[in-house]
């Protein structure tokens, strides 16, 4: 079985990346980050087009690149399939002569390898369109045919680079599904490259948060969401994230001085440091905020807040507040409260819906993987 | 939109300018000399040395104007920008200052020609010089056409092909080249056709010797000039000349119509 194991630091330009990651063989890791945080740096290590300055990646047994032993295999050598945003079919071929590509290359008959072609092309829907050349056929054919032809190639890991963000959303959604099947079915180690969090959790069995070129988080999608640790990740989920001082007993002091309600969960141990996360829909509006917070109800967090805008939410009428909060509130409640942008109002969440956790996740708790040694998860490289 | 209606006076003259010389060449032709001019054993030996040093200059300037082409196109800006300016000297050159400077390099006392006299190799004046001057000449014509769609395909689809497992090799022969398929053929036939009405160098480096390097110009030429055959023997040979020309253009429209993504 192919695992891939990447510990590398890499710059391009200006920008330094440090990350290790581990994806167990036939398992799929999400690596999530906003924009510029080294996705791509990251995928073009692994791939092969960018050499990394220390670290080594490796593939089951086989060294791809080990920067002290000045090893660095060529993307063609790697056994590494990309699946992109553009599906990037070469326009000569046909659809299954694009499919039979990688197995061409690999030395196959033309005859088995348009045999395998057909198959796969089978296999991904197409059944039918095999002679269409790329042009014709509607971009979320064509992105299957990227994946069939991927596939093909019988790549020891694919990485898939945002192979979504093109499509329209109920292709996507397709897509979506029949990759995530097929990777399944197949067994292949992938690695996921999304900002989409539906992509993290339709194909990802771990996840790995990136930043400015370095990990911040990792580990189950149930524990990285349900307890986020970074104003991108809190988005991801749709949850409203607070950081501060735990004062014992589920109170926190944030940073801008508010008091905070909620539950602990796990040990705060880490130190004192420590999140505050809930969702959107938990948190009433109340109006009449100039006055002083009721005496502190005890079990329920009251916030002064500054009205800044709304808009249609998945779940009703999305409120912004200045400093980041987001409140959702049925439209006829959003009526009832006659807010306007600058108004000032109290916010009011109950203490069971506040989630409180160090802010530091456990040692071990951010390797993806359960069969790893526990400590190489997401220490950089030094 | 539609021009403005005084550019239609120069336009009309452009066109006048290309096609009327061709009209006037018609109209001087005897049509009663035509088929013994060019059934004439001159005439078709000189016909068969274009046809085969066209065709051989053009297999030259393939194989290797392709690959200077995709070093153009894949190199950087400043350097690409040198190469450019560099390969298309012979197109801005006269091409008799082009014969002269292929003599003083490969003539018997040339830069290169001296040293292959010593070894008992010759090559101005023979078949072979006619292939290098028509090469000379011709190479900017490929080269151009290719590098710009070498530039154009770009690497994506390299990279592609790379992440599939394919070999730098399979990814040129299968991936880079066909993807300037059209590009390809229309520099090919552009190249042909310069090749096939190369003069000016070939008078100078290689002569103009009857069935060695008399080429359709040449002989037009020597014709022309009262030398053995007649001027209305001149007009003939021009004529098909220009007839193979055209034939060349025709089929290149045919196949780039059919490759047309």
């Amino acid at each position: 079985m192919s695992e891939l194991t990447a510990r590398v630091r890499a710059h391009r330009g200006g920008f330094e990346l440090n990350v290790s990651l581990h994806a167990p063989a036939a398992r799929t890791l999400a690596v999530l980050g906003p924009n510029g945080a080294g996705k791509s740096t990251l995928l073009d290590v692994v791939v092969g087009r960018l050499q990394p300055d220390r670290g080594d990646v490796r593939v089951g047994g086989r060294v791809l690149s080990d920067a002290a032993a000045r090893i660095h295999l060529p993307p063609e050598r790697r056994r590494v399939g990309l699946l992109s945003q553009a599906p990037s079919l070469f326009p000569h071929l046909s659809a299954q002569e694009n499919v039979a590509f990688g197995p061409r290359a690999a030395g196959a008959s033309r005859a088995s390898a348009l045999q395998q072609a057909q198959r796969l092309l089978d296999a991904v829907g197409l059944r039918g369109l095999e002679d269409r050349r790329p042009a014709r056929l509607s971009g979320g054919q064509q992105q299957r045919v990227a994946l069939a032809r991927a596939l093909a190639a019988r790549p020891d890991v694919l990485l898939l680079d945002e192979p979504f963000a093109a499509l329209d959303v109920s292709t996507a959604a397709d897509m979506r599904m029949l990759t995530a099947e097929t990777l399944e079915r197949t067994g292949t180690t992938a690695v996921i490259v999304t900002h989409d969090v539906v992509d993290a959790l339709s194909l990802g069995h771990a996840c790995l948060v990136l930043d400015a070129g370095r990990v911040i988080d990792g580990g189950g999608l149930e524990s990285v969401l349900g307890m986020p640790r970074s104003p991108f990740v809190a988005a991801l989920a749709g949850m409203n994230l607070l950081q501060g001082v735990s004062q014992g007993n589920g109170v926190v002091h944030a940073s801008d001085g508010r008091v905070l309600h909620g539950h602990q969960i796990g040990t705060l141990s880490a130190g004192p440091h420590v999140f505050a996360a809930f969702a959107p829909a938990a948190v009433g509006i109340e109006p009449r905020g100039d006055s002083e917070p009721t005496s502190a109800e005890a079990g329920r967090t009251s916030l002064a807040a500054v009205v800044e805008g709304w808009e249609l939410g998945t779940a009703g009428i999305r409120v912004r507040f200045a400093g980041g909060v987001l409140a959702d509130v049925a439209p006829a409640e959003f009526a009832g409260l006659h807010l306007r942008r600058g108004d000032r109002v109290r916010l009011g969440v109950n203490a069971t819906d506040v989630s409180i956790y160090a802010a530091q996740r456990p040692v071990g708790d951010a390797d993806p993987s359960p069969a790893r040694a526990r400590s190489t998860g997401t220490r950089p490289l030094r | 939109m539609s021009a403005p209606r005084w550019l239609i006076a120069p336009a009309v003259l452009g066109l006048a300018l290309v096609v009327l010389p061709l009209v006037a060449l018609v109209v001087r032709l005897d049509w009663a000399s035509v088929p013994a001019a060019i059934s004439s054993h001159e005439a078709l030996s000189a016909l068969s040395l274009s046809l085969t040093t066209a065709a051989a200059a053009t297999a030259v300037c393939v194989a290797l104007g392709v690959p200077l082409a995709l070093l153009i196109a894949r190199a950087d800006a400043r350097l690409a920008g040198v190469l450019r300016a560099v390969v298309t000297l012979p197109l801005v050159l006269p091409p008799l200052v082009g014969g002269i400077a292929l003599l003083f390099l490969l003539g018997r006392s040339g830069l290169i020609g001296a040293s292959l006299d010593t070894v008992g190799i010759r090559i101005p004046f023979t078949t072979g010089a006619v292939v290098i001057a028509q090469s000379f000449v011709a190479m900017p014509f490929l080269v151009i056409a290719v590098e710009g769609a070498f530039r154009t395909a770009g690497v994506r689809y390299e990279q592609v092909a790379a992440t599939l497992g394919a070999s730098r090799w399979t990814t040129f022969r299968r991936v880079t080249l066909p993807l300037v398929g059209p590009s390809l053929v229309a520099g090919i036939v552009l190249c042909f056709a310069r090749a096939l009405g190369e003069f000016g160098a070939t008078a100078l480096f290689a002569g103009n010797q009857e069935g060695v390097t008399r080429t359709m110009p040449l002989a037009i030429y020597t014709a022309f000039n009262g030398g053995g055959i007649g001027q209305s023997t001149a007009i003939a040979l021009s004529l098909l000349l220009v007839g193979v020309a055209i034939l060349v253009l025709l089929a290149m429209r045919g196949w780039r119509e059919d490759v047309a993504l």
